[in-house]
């Protein structure tokens, strides 16, 4: 069993006004609550852009595509600006079976 | 009964010297305990067990039986709670103080006594004995949760087979593999003969696990069962799925699924895949095997207007296999954390070409892979079965038929914009069930109606043309065709006409299926041998087969249709 904890990091462009969330090692359900707080976190202002980067991603399950829906939720639904980038082939695999490339800008 | 947070305890002294016992009496006493007294091993063990005290000091030395007798009898009567036994004693020699704990002693005290150090200890060994206390509470109260929960599952799980086990999997056609837990891992499996006697599959994947996994399960297995039940198509049910899922589930739940419909008489397999890992059509000719892929998202995340019912239809000859499964057998993983994989499956398509034995052979090499089967791998696999084996749909009647309409007759238009989105049928076919002597052939009656609706809509209205359909790649063109052509439908209508007529004992049903397209040259189309075994023109054989008796208007346009009725059923 791998024992390398994941994590979330957030940081805020007030520039472009873009919140980027960067997942690092499993993302599943165990980051629920850390996914959770971080693109709520809107002391540094209210983001009109998220940006998921999984470059250290390495896997992901579909609890956190249900993440992925509630921060899709709390960004405005259908008028949500989410882009998902670095994506590695295994959890393109994932979000391709899902269809989730229709949800999100998935580059 | 002290208050447990207060530290006074009832402390059993255990003494053959009297002086001694007072002397540690008084001291323990002064320390705000109630003390009990024993003069030898076997009095401590008697009194003990009358009166269970929370402590107990005993001298190692003792006349009739010794302290560390006493102490595994004292400890044996404690079971799981810790009743700390502090030896007293003058020995120093390390084998006999080794020997004190060896009994089950936790700690000892040497003589002459010295009282802080006795308060120290007697405290010290109280801490553990509430924790160990604590630890058992919680022990008790974590076992009690589990079988409650146990217990809740059970029973969810006992009504939830109503549900799910109403259906068909065990037909002869059918085999599966689930494990009895699955619907804990968010696993479903459902399959049901339609009024016509196809056969509808679903195989689901709620997100996550235990109770919050199995909710979904239940509204979802309703709406299949009854839906299909009464006629209604592959698009309408995911769509009325799709929109109660999205309704009662939180944003971050949903459901991955793999929708079919085996029509045994058409020889075809319709397909929707939300989410799902490919599904597989093995042939039995040995040409390519078509991956039934994901195109949509799935179950409960779309809005109900944003909802994508597009299906995919391919020809299915006998002795071909449709396999579906759940992403638990390509995620088994094996000891060295690496998993099944994909590529490992397509190897075991590749060894095992005969369709026969691919089920099998799957489980074997899971088998091999990991040791053990997990209970989140799901599978399914379909073949055509011959239709005229086919058991005819069985619908349940609760009605007593005195109120049976027999003289009526009805006509309904459907124009374009309920065509694209609607299917009349099943209302149709309601109605006509309050016929009761029409009930023993409602499955035949259902397929005739579906084959006259489905010639109305593709041929007439859609303009299609069937020869497309004579082989597997014009078959997908075909499908996709009456897809593009139903979405962008401005104009056209159908119109059924029924007439109810009373005759003799029974009655007559005259259906009359009309459409606004360009109509056909029966004489040719009927002149051809009805044994053409081909992907076209089984539709009107079937007709002229289920119906008493059928014909078409000279312009192609109308088909009428009759059944009859001998008596009330």
């Amino acid at each position: 069993m791998a024992v390398t904890q994941s994590s979330v990091t957030q940081t805020f462009d007030p520039e472009s006004n873009t919140s980027s969330v960067a997942i690092s090692g499993r993302f599943d359900f165990s980051l629920h609550q850390q996914f959770r707080e971080a693109y709520e976190d809107e002391r540094a202002g209210k983001p009109s852009r998220y940006v998921i980067d999984l470059k250290n991603t390495t896997y992901m399950d579909s609890s956190a595509l249900g993440m992925l829906l509630l921060l899709r939720d709390h960004a405005g639904g259908d008028n949500a600006d989410i882009a998902l980038m670095n994506i590695s082939p295994d959890v393109r695999k994932i979000l391709a079976i899902s269809n989730f490339d229709k949800l999100f800008k998935i580059s | 009964m002290q208050p447990a947070n207060e530290e006074a305890l009832t402390v059993l002294i255990a003494d053959d010297n009297m002086t001694d016992r007072m002397l540690l009496s008084s001291i323990v006493r002064r320390q705000g305990h109630a003390v009990i007294t024993a003069s030898n091993g076997q009095e401590a063990v008697e009194v003990f067990r009358q009166q269970r005290p929370q402590l107990v000091l005993l001298d190692a030395m003792m006349p009739v039986m010794d302290g560390f007798e006493a102490a595994r009898a004292i400890k044996q009567l404690a079971g799981e709670a810790l009743v700390p036994v502090i030896f007293l004693t003058s020995l120093t020699e390390e084998q006999a103080l080794v020997r004190c704990l060896d009994a089950g002693g936790d700690d000892f005290l040497a003589k002459p006594y010295n009282q802080v150090i006795l308060a120290a200890k007697i405290k010290a060994m109280d801490r553990l004995r509430r924790l160990q206390a604590t630890v058992l509470e919680q022990r008790d109260l974590i076992t009690r949760h589990h079988d409650y929960l146990l217990n809740e599952q059970r029973v969810a799980k006992a009504v939830f087979d109503q549900i799910a086990h109403s259906g068909c999997l065990d037909a002869p056609n059918v085999r599966y593999l689930q494990s009895p837990y699955a619907l804990f891992n968010g696993d479903l499996l459902l399959a049901a003969y339609t009024p016509s006697g196809d056969m509808h599959v679903l195989l689901g994947d709620f997100t996550g696990h235990g109770l919050p996994a199995a909710v979904g399960a239940m509204p979802l297995a309703e709406v299949f069962y009854g839906m299909t039940a009464k006629g209604y198509g592959l698009n309408e049910i995911l769509r009325e799925m799709n929109a109660k899922l999205k309704r009662i589930l939180p944003v971050d739940m949903f459901c991955c699924a793999t929708m079919l419909r085996l029509s045994f008489q058409r020889c075809t397999v319709e397909v929707w895949n939300g989410g799902m890992p490919d599904g597989y059509l093995h042939r039995q000719d040995g040409s390519a095997r078509v991956a039934l892929v994901s195109r949509h998202l799935p179950l409960g995340v779309l809005p109900a207007t944003r909802f994508e019912d597009q299906t995919e239809v391919w020809p299915l000859a006998p002795g071909d296999r449709v396999l579906l499964l759940s992403d638990g057998v390509i995620e088994t993983s094996n000891a060295q954390e690496q998993s099944f994989g994909v590529e490992r499956l397509e190897r075991v398509f590749d060894t095992h070409k005969d369709p026969e034995s691919l089920f099998e052979g799957i489980l074997q090499a899971l088998h091999d892979f990991r040791g053990e089967s997990r209970d989140d791998v799901s599978m399914v696999q379909l073949a055509l079965i011959d239709a005229e084996r086919q058991p005819p749909a069985s619908l349940i009647y609760s009605d007593s038929g005195q109120s049976s309409p027999l003289d009526w007759s009805a006509m309904f238009e459907f124009r374009a914009d309920t065509l694209r989105r609607f299917n009349p049928l099943p209302y149709i076919l309601q109605l006509l069930q309050e016929i009761h002597g029409l009930r023993p052939q409602s499955g035949e009656l259902y397929s005739v109606f579906a084959e006259l609706y489905s010639n109305a809509l593709e041929h007439g209205v859609l303009g299609l043309d069937s020869a497309l359909k004579c082989d597997a790649t014009g078959f997908a063109q075909y499908y996709a065709l009456r897809n593009d052509r139903l979405a962008a439908l401005e104009e056209g209508y159908i119109r059924i006409h029924l007439q109810i007529c009373p005759h003799g004992v029974g009655g007559v049903l005259r259906i009359v299926v009309e459409d606004s397209g360009k109509g056909f040259d029966p004489k040719q189309v009927l002149a051809k041998p009805p044994s053409v075994h081909g992907l076209s023109g089984r539709g009107v054989n079937l007709v002229r087969q289920l119906s008493h008796s059928a014909g078409w208007s000279e312009d192609g346009r109308s088909a009428h249709v009759e059944f009859t009725w001998e008596s009330q059923a």
